[in-house]
């Protein structure tokens, strides 16, 4: 145990790019198939969209990338740079890069934001000070718009929708991964915390990043342009295209384009 | 199997080592009239404390082991060995502590923590108080802080008045054992209007096997006084088991304030029956932060009786079941007067098959008014072989008492686990993560030392069962 994580923080600093390669990927959650063949692959510097109508399984993509014991892998392998991550626990897949914005984040009680990113920062740096760590937290919070007493709540807990996404991308900042998937950042969101979300993230890309955005409306799409866009349908890709899909489906809907 | 092995060697290493046991004097095992004399006899007590104890004697005899509660059905009285005492006397210095008996005291850290942070420290041993001292400063303002066996003879008239008025010896079974062979235990008086700023502590250690230990705890705080005491308990790992029968009586007089703090974390050998019970006078606060880990089976549930009109209890809680422990515990508190309020938090976490239970009590009295009572319990399983119950009792004889009632049952939650994975935490870290922040209420509640070290300790647990 201690040797794989060894191994996967000196694969982490050996990489510095990452390519995502999923294959032929089926997956079920308590016996029911939810991704039936789904292939894919992300290379080191691009942004894909997926898109998707509900309940085609995009959020369950997200769920199996990062690991979620619930889904189960029935066929097929996720691989990143051409070493299959399919046997990989979920904080193994996260010391790799592999970064998940929950959706709908779970409440921990009890336990401050604060905490919880000094501690993700640590993992990186055992002996990382307060000081110092604070010091990037305040940098963090500012791109934000957020006050520092925002972290002193605990994390998730009593805050608004919008609150969630911000302190999912305050995360997603202090971890500073290299594959990132956002499930949804634009559900629940105003347009202008959509606006700033947006802005944050593209600061971010350059040619060590890359992201798979999932969106089930092209609106997201205007502010976080993908370099290519793939539609999910019943467990399937069925479509993939240039960002120009994206205004297709727009302007026809999913069912057009998908039969 | 595997993880009980762990969890117990971490605890054999640091509080479950074992001293060759060494007696001055001890009684028989087993208990009779004869030996409740012997140990009035050799602690050379006065005659109405040697009544007492016969008398409390005879209520053990007659009073029926309970059914409630914990399994008590293994207990075998006539196992135990009542009174053991190690050294003949209470040392002020360390250096006076036979050296094997300071050196464990060392280990566990007590010395250290009285230069620290401390203002007085007891640290009694089997049936003896083997250390005994408090800050200078504090002396000088007119704060006793004794073993019990002390104050008998150098605070008799304090000791008469108020021994056994909050627990009488008739309360329960071991209410009435620990009357009839009490030996060491605190005994704190505050002069009015004195308040104590840094807390001071007790340690308890069982060392030899099939002991009793029965401290005997007196705490009065006088009018306008305040003071936070401080217990800590732990004892090697046997596989026969002891016992631990407490009684702590606590007084807070008008405008008092009294917190007290217990940190127990008894190997799973110990049975801890204990019996704590504070009365809260005029505008009087008292507060019970009481924490359980370890033993076999612990009943425990800390009381405050709000007499005066305005007295505030506070009774907050945490226990920690792992394999093959049961914990018993909860609060009571009984309202005699109006203006007054109460909480109950109590927090439980169960794994590996352990077991807790909250049983609490509120009582408000008919023709009360501006009486408020909140109780919140909330139990956290951490796998499916472990369980949790609630018996809260609420008898409230006053219609227009504000009461406000939650519980909850919750299972680590998968999603949870998944969520801080996803972060780069471990199972185990993610786990001691989620149960941390469960318990934070309670946590930082305690002193700064203490909340470091019960984190330690729930971390190990944790790491202990993912082997």
């Amino acid at each position: 145990m201690r040797e794989l994580q060894s191994a996967t923080r000196s694969f982490r600093t050996a990489v510095n790019k990452m390519k995502i390669e999923i294959k032929n990927l089926k997956v079920s959650v308590n016996g029911k198939n939810i991704l039936s063949d789904v292939s894919l692959v992300v290379n080191s510097g691009e942004v894909h969209a997926l898109m998707g109508p509900n309940g085609s399984g995009k959020s369950s993509l997200a769920q199996v990338l990062a690991a979620n014991p619930k889904y189960k892998i029935d066929g097929g392998d996720i691989f990143i740079d051409d070493k299959s991550v399919k046997s990989l626990s979920p904080s193994e897949r996260a010391k790799l890069g592999v970064f998940l914005m929950f959706q709908q984040p779970v409440d921990i009680q009890g336990v401050s934001l604060s905490k919880l990113l000094f501690q993700i920062a640590k993992q990186k740096d055992e002996k990382l000070s307060f000081v110092s760590f604070k010091k990037s937290l305040n940098e963090s919070l500012e791109m934000l718009n957020l006050p520092f007493d925002f972290c002193e709540r605990d994390v998730n807990v009593n805050l608004s929708g919008g609150e969630r996404k911000r302190a999912e991308m305050l995360q997603l900042l202090i971890t500073k991964p290299s594959f990132v998937i956002l499930d949804e950042m634009d559900s629940g969101l105003d347009v202008d915390s959509m606006q700033l979300l947006a802005k944050v993230f593209n600061k971010l890309r350059g040619p060590n990043f890359s992201a798979l955005v999932i969106t089930h409306y092209s609106r997201l799409l205007q502010y976080i342009v993908p370099d290519k866009v793939h539609i999910l349908s019943n467990g399937e890709i069925v479509l993939s295209g240039e960002k120009s899909l994206a205004t297709d489906i727009e302007k026809k809907g999913y069912e057009a384009l998908v039969k | 199997m595997n993880e009980l092995k762990v969890i117990n060697s971490e605890y054999e290493k640091k509080y479950g080592f074992s001293d060759p046991e060494v007696s001055v004097f001890k009684t028989k095992k087993g208990l009779s009239k004869d030996i409740v004399s012997q140990v009035s006899k050799v602690k050379n007590e006065p005659e109405w404390m040697a009544e007492q104890r016969q008398k409390a004697f005879a209520i053990f005899e007659k009073k029926e082991v309970p059914k409630w509660g914990g399994d008590l059905s293994q207990i075998d009285f006539n196992k135990y060995t009542y009174f053991f005492s190690p050294t003949d006397k209470t040392a002020h210095s360390w250096d006076d502590v036979p050296l094997d008996i300071k050196k464990t005291f060392d280990r566990l850290g007590v010395p250290e923590a009285e230069r620290k942070f401390l203002g007085g420290v007891g640290a009694q041993y089997e049936s003896q108080t083997v250390y005994h001292k408090l800050r200078e400063d504090l002396a000088k303002q007119g704060v006793v802080f004794t073993d019990m066996d002390t104050a008998l003879k150098e605070h008799s008239e304090l000791v008469k008045k108020f021994f056994g008025t909050v627990v009488p010896s008739g309360d329960n079974k071991f209410a009435a054992l620990n009357t009839a062979v009490w030996s060491g235990g605190s005994f704190i008086y505050v002069p009015p209007n004195v308040k104590v700023s840094v807390p001071l502590q007790a340690y308890f250690r069982i060392n030899a096997k099939n002991v009793g230990q029965f401290e005997r705890t007196l705490i009065i705080a006088d009018k306008g006084a305040e003071v936070h005491y401080i217990e800590g308990c732990t004892a090697p790992v046997y596989s026969t088991d002891s016992l631990h029968a407490a009684v702590v009586e606590v007084i807070a007089m008008e405008d008092a304030k009294i917190r007290y703090t217990t940190i127990q974390n008894w190997s799973s050998n110990v049975y801890n029956l204990v019996t704590k019970r504070a009365v809260a006078y005029k505008n009087a606060v008292v507060e019970w932060v009481d924490g359980n880990l370890g033993s076999k089976l612990t009943m425990k549930y800390p009381c405050v009786v709000l007499k005066g009109e305005g007295a505030r209890a506070d009774i907050l809680s945490v226990a920690y079941a792992g394999k093959d422990q049961h914990q018993d515990a909860g609060g009571k508190v009984i309202h005699l007067a109006s203006k007054t309020s109460s909480r109950i938090v109590s927090k439980s976490v169960s794994k590996d098959g352990g077991k807790s239970s909250y049983r609490g009590l509120v009582r408000v009295e008919q023709g009360l008014s501006d009486v408020a009572v909140s109780v919140k319990c909330d139990a956290l399983l951490l796998d499916d072989d472990s369980r949790s119950d609630t018996y809260p009792s609420m008898k409230i004889s006053e219609p227009s008492a504000t009461i406000s009632h939650e519980a909850s049952v919750g299972k680590i939650g998968d999603e949870q686990l998944f969520y801080l994975m996803s972060r780069g935490f471990s199972e185990s870290e993610a786990m001691a993560m989620i149960v941390l922040g469960f318990i934070a209420e309670f946590t930082k509640e305690l002193p700064m030392e203490y909340s470091v070290e019960l984190n330690k300790l729930i971390q190990l647990e944790m790491e202990g069962s993912l082997g």
